[in-house]
């Protein structure tokens, strides 16, 4: 068996739940979320079908606006974006986010940048994708202290969108808006049930035993580290050249 | 209409609301320091539709009073130091927004409208903070249907920077619509330039579409390379070495002020 980074993990996870968009949003400086949209985009078009539009924040090549930032929010009020990615400084267990900084408001005793577009997108975008690598109960806290974006909405209110998933190092949920709250659905390798549970401030179910992420296939694997690599460093260069760094220091 | 970058700094009064755009739109860092000097302070700064370096120097330099963003960032090289600071101390009153608010507010000024309606935000902690935003229902709905209104941004002076304009005063702005957005909603508009062509930018079909016509531009000063240390579309990257060793040095008060006198005597040699 070929050994798989746990960043490669990361990006083929994010192709599956990626899988049947037309269009992806991704941030600026986002790379796994981007290697993902990549990843499905040469899964699909190597299928003989259309892959999805990719739509990078703040990168010249992958931007096919023409009327400013304002197009992306207007795009997404359209309904014209079916997916997005979005961190947090704190997300909780009924998947609200807080991009603004901890402790007390206005004057957060750490400041994180801000709410970016998050407090509409949230709400439009069909399928939000929550992804943070770093898995602690500093980041996924049981009550946020500032609501940049809630994971759900009363009824009544105008909502179209919201979060799907939580992708985080340690492993995958799925989010139920019905209860509302997250559902461990995987865990990834070298990682297991008590470790994720002791490294998450909310309460989530899980079944007794939960399930290993599944791994990508040879082939699967053979297009992330060739064409997508390649793809990729035109926008991130450096990460790109980290993960070639990386995989060369494990077939060594 | 030709200036330079210190004449135009001498437009901008205390108090006034000040529309700065976001990192790879076109920032005049050139008008960075012109606007230090001139002192005029209580400065109300919005982020069009997040800052960066310049929001960061301008908090660092004490002129700021309000900062109205969806964030403040200096991207890779991490959060913005003076501005962080500004907030844990209490220095400048903050005025939380996400993106598409901000464009929303300078589209119903753009229009001479009041407000603008936009979807989303109910339940978020910043339209709770937001006591000039107001949520009402849906007029052309049967009833119910609760939505917000965002008040018209009205600018008092708008700063930015572009690859060229013309003797004419047209500024080409490309696809960087965000430009003309705060352009449209602020009395003094001011803009630095990489070059100054011969030719009307609005005789050719093909560069008119992209011009920002004269009508709305007060003053373009020519700035070479005006958007260091951040890239300008088409033209150079970013120089990422160098926000990084702003980020580092800002850490303190007194850092940044070594790292902004530095760069006053290279400015002045």
């Amino acid at each position: 068996m070929t050994e798989v980074l746990p960043r490669e993990v990361l990006i083929c996870t994010i192709a599956r739940l990626l899988d049947g968009v037309r269009h992806v949003a991704v941030g600026a400086s986002s790379p796994i979320p981007a290697a993902g949209a990549m990843l499905l985009r040469a899964l699909k078009e190597t299928g003989g079908v259309i892959g999805p539009r990719i739509s990078i924040l703040g990168s010249v090549e992958h931007n096919f606006f023409t009327n400013g930032s304002a197009e992306l929010f207007d795009c997404a009020g359209q309904g014209r974006i079916d997916a997005f990615f979005l961190g947090g400084g704190q997300i909780d267990g009924f998947g609200n986010v807080n991009l603004v900084g901890a402790g007390s408001y206005p004057r957060s005793s750490v400041r994180w940048p801000g709410s970016f577009g998050s407090a509409y997108l949230y709400f439009v975008v069909p399928r939000v994708i929550l992804f943070r690598e770093e898995h602690t109960p500093r980041v996924f806290v049981e009550k946020v202290d500032f609501i940049s974006a809630p994971g759900v909405s009363e009824d009544g209110i105008y909502r179209r969108g919201g979060p799907v998933a939580l992708l985080t190092s340690k492993g995958l949920f799925r989010f139920d808006k019905s209860r509302p709250g997250f559902e461990l659905e995987s865990v990834h390798p070298g990682h297991d049930l008590a470790d994720i549970k002791q490294a998450t401030g909310f309460r989530f179910a899980h079944d007794a035993e939960p399930r290993q992420t599944a791994l990508p296939d040879r082939s699967t694997l053979d297009l992330l580290r060739g064409r997508v690599f390649g793809e990729l460093a035109e926008t991130y260069p450096e990460f790109a050249a980290q993960m070639r760094q990386d995989l060369a220091a494990v077939d060594a | 209409m030709l200036s330079e970058p210190r004449a135009m700094a001498k437009h901008i009064e205390p108090g006034m609301r000040m529309a700065l755009p976001v990192d790879y739109a076109g920032v005049s860092m050139a008008m960075t320091r012109p606007i230090i000097e001139h002192g005029a302070g209580n400065l109300h700064l919005v982020c069009v539709p997040t800052g960066g370096l310049q929001v960061d120097q301008l908090v660092g330099a004490g002129l700021v009073r309000t900062v109205e963003t969806s964030a403040v960032s200096l991207g890779e090289a991490g959060g913005a130091p003076r501005f962080n600071a500004a907030v844990k101390e209490g220095a400048v009153r903050l005025k939380d927004a996400t993106c598409p608010a901000i464009y929303a507010g300078l589209m119903a000024a753009q229009k001479g409208s009041p407000f603008m309606p936009l979807r989303g935000l109910i339940g978020t902690d910043l339209l709770r903070h937001r006591d000039d935003w107001r949520v009402v229902d849906n007029p052309l709905a049967d009833g119910g249907d609760p939505i917000v209104l965002i008040p018209a941004i009205e600018l008092d002076v708008a700063i930015f920077h572009v690859p060229m304009a013309d003797r004419f005063g047209n500024v080409w702005i490309g696809r960087r619509r965000e430009l003309a957005a705060m352009a449209y909603a602020s009395r003094i508009v001011l803009v630095t330039v990489e070059r100054i062509v011969e030719e009307n930018l609005l005789a050719d079909e093909m560069s008119a579409a992209g011009v920002l016509p004269a009508l709305y531009v007060t003053e373009v000063a020519r700035a070479p390379k005006g958007a260091w240390p951040y890239g300008l579309w088409g033209e150079y990257p970013a120089d990422s070495a160098e926000i990084a060793r702003y980020a580092k040095a800002a850490r303190t008060a007194d850092g940044f002020s070594a790292y902004m006198a530095q760069a006053l005597m290279e400015s002045a040699s």
